[in-house]
């Protein structure tokens, strides 16, 4: 039997417990549905004449399609439709350009090559779902078998086969290079001055979010030239602004219909059943079902993906780590989907939640033949979180300490500087470590049972940024022509030691009564955060937002940070906007309540065109003619 | 055959929200003409509880009863942009939007109250029980519903709030990895005790002991479901999960829940939870989501008290009984280090 | 495609309908009569979330003919409950935090249902074997063990 408690005596000066509502055992405001059966998931909305999609899938890691014979299948009992990649209208996307990260690198239906096992070219609608197999069988693609590549390192040698051809390098573009870099200190002259070198390698493989519901979508024509897509998604209008953009269709005519979902962890964020469904209702002007089996779900829905970590520590006799080097391989499949964010996001979390003074490291988004991969619970973290703490127990088996002594003693403590540069705060590290051994009677040491993360963090040294290491290897393309080392090189520039640069602060209220008294929040609130007052005045200029300062530590001699998180290449089209507006840049230090840029409305100019392009609504498009 | 006990630490921290920023998220308010209100929003509950915290978010903010208040999600024709529910943001940015368009929404309650009661609103205040009175003087009152009912019918006025909760877009510099990311952090450290046959291979968890630091628990049965839940899946990841088997081959891959393999009810473990609280500055009532950071101390923690059982390092996911085995057997035998702690 | 007139008492009512030949139950109880209760997890006989209770015992209707439950007694979690009245199993996961997505409820209940009415005072192994047939990915399953032991404990004080 399982038991919880709570340690209300930790933390206590922070917080007060006397709200009326928040941090009530409450009953769940859905639970009498989901016990009586009456909640409403997606496929629980019934409609008359409801048609079932399926799609044929490649059943080759990588091949070429030569041709596509739908002769049988268009003739058999039911089939309604065939979809084919020329069907859909704008048929190249990327999950993140909705916020302007990435390029362009998928298509709904392939139409030249597969890339990965499950791969979809096309698709059959029909009136029941046997009937759509049956025709899926019928299809007879031609394919050209080409080379694979499965391993990620592999895949970035000189000639591995290309698996996307939007990064031909099977590699990411961050900024200049193809990996994600992150320098702080000096790793490489710390590492000489280490007692001990601590090395490991870890592999995590892929893993199946599996929800109990599997990914679909129900789309049928409303009343008014709309569609109404009934999905399981996880984000309600990231799937209706991929839909929007892959099918040209204004994204006023799509009204969506979900909230309530048998489980996601994750794999429900793709947007691609979505899209489909819509496809169907769209070409057939009927109710059309699209979704994963339970098979597709395991093996043709993206996963948690692959992730291989190299760690190199510089360990001191006293359990001090003065350095520690990463080189990460995300294994993305065949396309970006959500890899290349997760990566960011893992290498914002390096060196885990301890205070290391030299850190580097280089994370690759590697392309391989497998089926893409995207989120799960744990995006970006989970994979090297089991890196970073199976290595913490190999350090303490080599300096001979107890090892959640040596997480307390090289734990990061509110001040300390971290190694993306901004100062930690609202740190715990320590506590849960102390409570965890308490519980389990696992016996530390005096100072390290004492110790805490508001005290001994912040100092001189643990704040500083010091001076940096960098190196410019790995510029985009390089590794197509010779074969150079993964992990961090030794710099050959140096970035100044500088200060903390300040964190993003959300932007300020659009008005003052949209502000929570801070006496009502039942926790401290640091004075200079954005107050209301009677007055409807606006917030304090100087605190309310203040924009990142460039530091010190970025002023070098090569040009600093790149205008966008990536910057495509000439040749390439930049990443398409979607419906959705990145965030401006450059946001005033602080923008009074009462003056909003209000613009006028400017609609998306892909939506003025392409009615007439084939497969997009031609049945809407006569009804509009009428 | 010998069974071998072993035991096994690691703690983690866990950035909350999406993470580099540029994911808003919107909410709306409105009541009923008599004081009930709804909550409308386009973000997902995929069972961690979506509905149910920001309803008594929204409670708390606006000051009435949980029962007064009920959330509407995902009709994209009702519930404003909402970035999605992932990336441990529903909470973080979804809450803070309900607080500000519940806020804005109490102020025009105030409002209509203070004239009812001809006293300036900035005198009122709620008691969470569906009262607005007059501080210091609470015979003073007035309900929510009468105040609703004559904001509606006599003054003209909506209690409705909008909010938005928006964190810049930070950019990451390509050759030092500075970035802002997120500000607030979950914190977890858990101890496995776990069994391994030295001839089978299999590997039994036995029971578990964790400190979670959520910030605050919003709702603590809620939290609860996550850790309990969570700690399950960190099982299922470290000795079960995956759907190539013999990555980076691909074969072998399962296709159902027979070769997909997962802990059953017959393999509870009994996990002992401390809750601790520290409130973050920038989160809805300082709660961070809990429901990502659960599962990821377990993979670690397991891999470490499976080498402290037998001496075998599984630096691969997941700890199979074939590479349990096969490690042993390159080591010639069980190693055991002796128990910890 | 022919489809086949079936009769059967589904929750304790007499029901008629036109089935497809060789479609499953699940099918037919969701599209055809209108009891969404069970739910699509698989459809290969290895999540659970379809059980129904065919005269009394825990079948997958996934897995299950149509064809094959004419006359015979089939009960969902769609009758459960007494009218507004919550049955003791589903009172209990409300009130036991027994359930987050909802989607594996269903069919858990049934196959609770099954259990409690063959042994009403069931160990928690005994209870861990008869849902072991349902799988939950939100739970970890203790809550969902808890449940049944309280719903059992209250069904035998009603009794006595």
């Amino acid at each position: 039997m399982s038991r919880v408690e709570f340690r209300k005596d930790l933390f206590a000066d922070e917080r007060s417990d006397d709200l009326n509502e928040v941090g009530k055992p409450t009953i769940r405001q859905d639970i009498i549905g989901h016990v009586r059966g009456t909640t409403r998931f997606y496929d629980d909305h019934l409609f008359d004449g409801l048609l079932h999609m399926r799609c044929v899938r490649s059943p080759h890691h990588h091949a070429r399609i030569r041709n596509i014979n739908v002769s049988g299948a268009e003739s058999m009992p039911g089939v309604r439709r065939i979809v084919m990649p020329s069907d859909v209208p704008n048929n190249l996307n990327t999950l993140l350009s909705l916020i302007g990260f990435g390029r362009d690198d998928e298509p709904l239906l392939s139409s030249a090559k597969v890339a990965y096992k499950g791969e979809p070219v096309c698709a059959v609608i029909a009136d029941t779902e046997r009937q759509a197999r049956d025709a899926v069988a019928a299809i007879k693609v031609d394919w050209e078998v080409l080379p694979h590549v499965l391993d990620v390192e592999q895949a970035i040698q000189p000639d591995a086969p290309v698996v996307n051809e939007t990064y031909p390098n099977n590699l990411f573009d961050y900024g200049r290079f193809d990996h994600q870099k992150l320098r702080f200190g000096d790793v490489h002259s710390a590492m000489q001055r280490a007692d001990k070198i601590v090395e490991g390698q870890y592999q995590m493989s892929p893993i199946e979010q599996a929800p109990m519901e599997t990914c679909g979508a129900i789309a049928a024509p409303e009343t008014n030239e709309r569609i109404v897509c009934h999905t399981a998604t996880q984000a309600l209008f990231f799937s209706l602004g991929t839909t929007a953009k892959l099918l040209d269709v204004p994204s006023s005519r799509l009204h969506f219909i979900g909230g309530t979902v048998g489980g996601g962890f994750g794999g429900k964020v793709d947007s691609i059943t979505e899209p489909m469904a819509v496809l169907g209702a769209l070409l057939t002007g009927k109710p059309v079902k699209f979704h994963w089996d339970r098979e597709e779900e395991m093996q043709v829905g993206a996963p948690r993906g692959a992730e291989r970590w190299v760690i190199r520590d510089g360990v001191m006799n006293d359990g001090s780590i003065i350095a520690r080097e990463f080189t990460g391989y995300f294994d993305c499949g065949a396309y970006t989907r959500l890899s290349s964010y997760a990566i960011q996001k893992g290498v914002g979390h390096l060196p885990g939640p301890y205070t290391i003074p030299n850190v580097a490291a280089n994370v690759y988004c590697v392309y391989t033949n497998r089926t893409p991969a995207t989120a799960m619970r744990g995006f970006g973290i989970t994979g090297v979180d089991f890196a970073i703490e199976s290595h913490m127990d190999k350090v303490a088996e080599a300096v001979g300490m107890n090892p959640i002594e040596l997480r307390i003693h090289n734990a990061y403590r509110d001040g300390d500087m971290k190694a993306h540069r901004r100062v930690a705060k609202n740190t715990a590290l320590i506590e849960c470590c102390q409570v965890a051994a308490q519980k389990s009677n696992w016996q530390l040491g005096p100072q390290y049972a004492s110790a805490s993360s508001l005290r001994d963090g912040g100092s001189t040294e643990r704040a500083a940024i010091p001076e940096t290491a960098v190196d410019m290897v790995g510029k985009i393309g390089e590794r197509r022509s010779s074969s150079i080392a993964a992990s961090p090189a030794q710099g050959t520039e140096r970035v100044p030691a500088g200060q903390a640069s300040e964190l993003l602060s959300p932007l300020p209220l659009q008005h003052a009564d949209m502000q929570i008294e801070p006496s009502r929040v039942g926790h401290t609130v640091k004075a200079t955060a954005p107050l209301a007052n009677a007055a409807g005045a606006p917030p304090p200029a100087a605190t309310a937002h203040r924009e990142t300062t460039q530091p010190p530590a970025t002023q070098v001699s090569t040009p600093v940070s790149q205008q966008s998180p990536v910057s495509p290449p000439e040749s390439l089209p930049a990443s398409s906007t979607g419906s959705y507006q990145q965030p401006p840049r450059d946001q005033p230090a602080a923008s009074p309540p009462e003056a909003p840029a209000v613009k006028p409305y400017e609609p998306q100019e892909r939506f003025n065109k392409g009615m007439n392009r084939p497969g997009a609504a031609r049945h809407l498009i006569n009804r509009r003619r009428r | 055959m010998t069974v071998h006990k072993g035991r096994g630490f690691a703690c983690i921290n866990y950035p909350i929200g999406m993470n580099l920023g540029g994911d808003p998220s919107q909410a709306l308010v409105h009541s009923n003409p008599d004081g009930k209100f709804t909550v409308t929003l386009s973000s997902i509950d995929l069972g961690q509880g979506m509905k149910s915290v920001t309803r008594q978010i929204a409670s708390e903010t606006l000051g009435v009863p949980v029962e007064d208040v009920y959330v509407d999600t995902a009709d994209s024709d009702t519930g404003p942009h909402c970035m999605g529910s992932f990336a441990s943001r529903g909470t973080h940015r979804v809450g803070n939007a309900v607080i500000r368009a519940a806020n804005e929404a109490r102020q025009q309650m105030l409002a209509a109250a203070a004239d009812e009661l001809e006293v300036n609103a900035s005198d009122l205040d709620t008691d969470g029980r569906g009262n607005i009175f007059v501080k210091g003087a609470p015979s003073r009152s007035i309900t929510v519903s009468e105040t609703a009912i004559a904001a509606q019918f006599k003054q003209g006025k909506t209690l409705a709030g909008r909010g938005i909760f928006l964190v810049p877009k930070s950019d990451v510099d390509d050759m030092t990895g500075e970035m802002s990311t997120v500000t607030t952090f979950a914190h977890a450290a858990l101890i496995v005790d776990l069994e391994v046959d030295d001839e089978t291979g299999v590997v039994e968890v036995n029971e578990i002991n964790s400190a979670y630091e959520v910030g605050r628990a919003l709702n603590p049965r809620l939290v609860e479901q996550q850790l309990i839940g969570g700690a399950w899946m960190g099982v299922s990841h470290a000795l079960y999960e995956t759907t190539e088997p013999y990555y980076p081959s691909r074969d072998h891959a399962p296709l159902d829940f027979n070769s997909y393999l997962m802990p059953g009810p017959g393999e509870v473990v009994p996990h002992n939870i401390a809750i601790l609280e520290r409130p973050a500055e920038d989160a809805p009532y300082g709660g961070k989501g809990p429901g990502e950071m659960c599962a990821n101390p377990v993979l670690p923690a397991i891999a470490n008290a499976v080498y402290n059982a037998v001496g075998v390092r599984c630096d691969s996911l997941p700890i199979t009984p074939e590479k349990v085995l096969r490690g042993i057997r390159a080591n010639g035998g069980a190693q055991p280090k002796g128990t910890p702690g | 495609m022919a489809k086949k007139p079936i009769s059967f008492v589904l929750n304790g009512q007499d029901t008629s309908v036109f089935v497809e030949q060789g479609g499953n139950l699940l099918d037919e109880l969701r599209r055809t009569v209108g009891d969404l209760s069970p739910k699509f997890g698989c459809g290969q006989g290895t999540c659970g979330a379809c059980t129904v209770l065919i005269n009394g015992e825990p079948q997958l209707s996934c897995l299950v003919l149509a064809e094959r439950v004419e006359g015979q007694r089939i009960d969902t979690n769609g009758g459960l409950a007494e009218g507004p009245d919550l049955h003791p199993l589903q009172k209990a996961f409300v009130e036991g935090f027994a359930a987050q997505c909802g989607f594996c409820s269903s069919g858990m209940l049934m196959a609770a249902k099954a259990l409690l009415d063959r042994n009403a005072s069931p160990s928690r192994d005994e209870i861990a074997e008869a849902i072991s047939g349902n799988l939950c990915r939100c739970t970890g399953y203790e809550p969902i063990i808890d449940a049944i032991v309280v719903a059992a404990e209250n069904m035998r004080r009603r009794t006595t």
